[in-house]
């Protein structure tokens, strides 16, 4: 039974994928709430030029999108070398490249369906939790927040699949470096141009369909419960 | 005490209103589109007013020429909103709890009291979807009042609900309104809700506020036909229950000079109940009638005639100090050559009192 064993090679290619994809979800899905929000919630100079923003990837051809990454973020980019002096933290051909590449294209997935949960609570809720003395924070975070989850966790879930496989953007921004930035997307495609990959490019592929789906379910039930939970309908 | 005295403009509405109320139960009484609930929601501090004052019990909620503005967490403005607004992630105990964890409001009022007040002992764990239209509302009352609010506003509160849902909360609003000892402002376009629960009334007719006063006052007069409705005008009237006789199934009811007979047991011996009498289902007689099925017939004196253009003429009497108002045809005062001074004999039908109309009167002194 050869065929399951997976090669070092592709354990690690399958590690890095999550790792990834959790850092990309981890840092960009309060960014997506917080936009998501403003966007249903208010109406402000540039509203429409923000929207325009966010949706920018879900149209841009991927490798464009990493090769502005790469202007603004390489090593010689304006947005790379001010970090690297400031923070240190540098996003040049290394798995954290990967992340906010995997972050960026996830970004418009993530905050189209969150946006639609806001827009379906009504804020008139939040008036009642403000005359019951709440601040606008924690009616907020009480009232229209949980109310709001099934969405969010379906921006999640989507946002998180849309990070796992993303490609074009990751390999034009950070290259296809091994155990660095090579996912389970790039290790796939690495595996079909090479003459001997074609069993290596089918367990992959088994291994990709087997994390989707996994995903897929674990979502679907976490929506079923918290819809019982607020009471079908919408939102 | 309501204080309140703004202007604002919201649409197409000019809002210009000012009143005051001494405390108890004060019903904001107008048709649809009048600006109830944009009145409401400036006390409530949703909407912010062009200028004026409002103040309750002394605290200026806001005041334009002082620049005072508080925001609604602040206002402790306790609101029921016709729509219930219950939160539907949250049982019915976090929801009427909600102002302690959320809203970090401390409030006097006992939990044990408010449910026992409202009925809602077997709700607590039950989510709000699953609730009827007026246990929802019972809810949100509650929940208002855990608030330790120092003014309560009731939003139409029974709008949304049909008659018989109405009438399962009214017995609760009843208790509400005389035990909640605190000032109520309550919304309605009903008539029959003002006239039942209220001490003042106030009229709103087209952003405006053409008066206000005690309820009974307010509804005697005849120069409001347009804003309280013609067709539903009448009187109320004060009283005791002098005695209830068990083999015809009537209520003597004591209204000082006088003693009306009423269907149906309303209340027990000695207890204040309010009666409203519409103004045409009397009748007037210039000496005491005999022979006749009607068994309310008393002396009252005529203290005004209103003429108008059209068939019809409101007739005030005063009893005992109370009034009483009459609709007849402007040919019958001509007849019976009715004048101002005359004294003559009022005739109620006992059945014309109906149900709805008969409640205890609220309890409330007005304290200064």
């Amino acid at each position: 039974m050869d065929f399951f064993n997976l090669q070092p090679a592709e354990w690690q290619a399958l590690v890095l994928t999550l790792k990834v994809a959790a850092a990309a979800l981890l840092v960009a899905l309060p960014l997506a709430v917080l936009v998501a929000f403003l966007l249903a919630r208010t109406r402000f100079a540039g509203h429409g030029i923000v929207n325009a923003l966010v949706h920018l990837p879900l149209v841009l051809p991927p490798v464009v999108t990493g090769y502005v990454l790469l202007l603004a973020f390489g090593r010689k980019g304006f947005a790379g070398a001010f970090l690297e002096n400031t923070l240190g933290i540098s996003f040049a051909f290394n798995w954290t490249g990967a992340a906010l590449a995997a972050g960026v294209m996830a970004f418009p997935l993530m905050v189209r369906p969150i946006r639609i949960s806001f827009e379906a609570v009504d804020p008139k809720l939040e008036e009642a939790a403000r005359s019951l003395g709440a601040h606008r924070l924690i009616a907020f975070v009480t009232v229209t927040l949980p109310l709001a989850l099934p969405g969010i966790l379906g921006g999640a879930i989507l946002g998180f699949a849309k990070a796992m496989g993303e490609f074009g953007a990751t390999i034009t921004f950070v290259s296809n470096i091994p155990g660095e930035t090579r996912t389970l997307a790039l290790a796939l495609y690495t595996a079909t141009q090479t003459p001997s990959g074609d069993l290596a490019a089918f367990r992959l592929t088994l291994i990709a369909v087997v994390v989707a789906f996994a995903a897929l379910i674990a979502s679907e039930v976490l929506a079923r419960r918290l819809r019982a939970r607020v009471g079908g309908g919408h939102a | 005490m309501l204080e309140v005295d703004i202007t604002g403009r919201i649409g197409q509405l000019d809002l210009e209103a000012c009143f005051r109320s001494s405390g108890g139960v004060t019903s904001l009484f107008g048709q649809s589109g009048a600006g109830k609930t944009t009145l409401t929601n400036m006390i409530a501090g949703l909407i912010r007013p062009r200028s004026g004052r409002i103040s309750v019990n002394g605290t200026t909620l806001f005041d334009a020429d002082r620049g005072i503005d508080l925001p609604v967490r602040a206002r402790h403005v306790g609101h029921v909103f016709q729509d219930a607004r219950l939160f539907p992630h949250l049982s019915v105990k976090a929801n009427l709890t909600y102002a302690r964890w959320a809203g970090r409001r401390r409030g006097t009022r006992d939990m044990g009291e408010v449910t026992d007040l409202l009925g809602l002992g077997g709700l607590l764990d039950r989510m709000p979807r699953t609730l009827s239209g007026g246990e929802k509302q019972r809810v949100a009352i509650g929940r208002a009042l855990l608030s330790d609010p120092r003014l309560l506003i009731m939003d139409e509160p029974l709008a949304n609900l049909d008659q018989g849902r109405r009438n399962d909360i009214l017995p609760y609003l009843d208790r509400l309104c005389g035990e909640a000892g605190i000032p109520i402002l309550y919304v309605s376009h009903s008539i029959e809700e003002v006239a039942r629960l209220s001490n003042t009334l106030v009229i709103l007719s087209e952003g405006r506020t053409p008066a206000f006063g005690p309820v009974a006052d307010m509804l005697a007069r005849t120069d409001l036909g347009r804003a309280t409705g013609r067709h539903e005008a009448g009187a109320l009237l004060e009283g005791t229950v002098a005695g209830f006789d068990p083999e015809w199934g009537l209520t003597d009811v004591d209204i000082g000079g006088a003693v009306l007979q009423i269907p149906d047991w309303v209340a027990g011996v000695g207890e204040a109940v309010r009666l409203r009498i519409r103004a045409r289902d009397v009748a007037l007689a210039v000496k005491p009638p005999e022979g006749l099925s009607i068994r309310n017939a008393f002396a009252a004196t005529i203290s005004s005639i209103s003429s108008e253009t059209g068939p019809y003429a409101e007739i005030l009497c005063s009893v005992s100090g109370q009034t009483l108002r009459a609709r007849i045809t402007r040919a019958s005062v001509f007849d019976l050559g009715l004048h101002t001074g005359k004294t003559v004999t009022v005739l109620i039908k006992s059945v014309a009192i109906d149900r709805r109309q008969r409640v205890p009167a609220p309890v409330f002194s007005p304290a200064g």
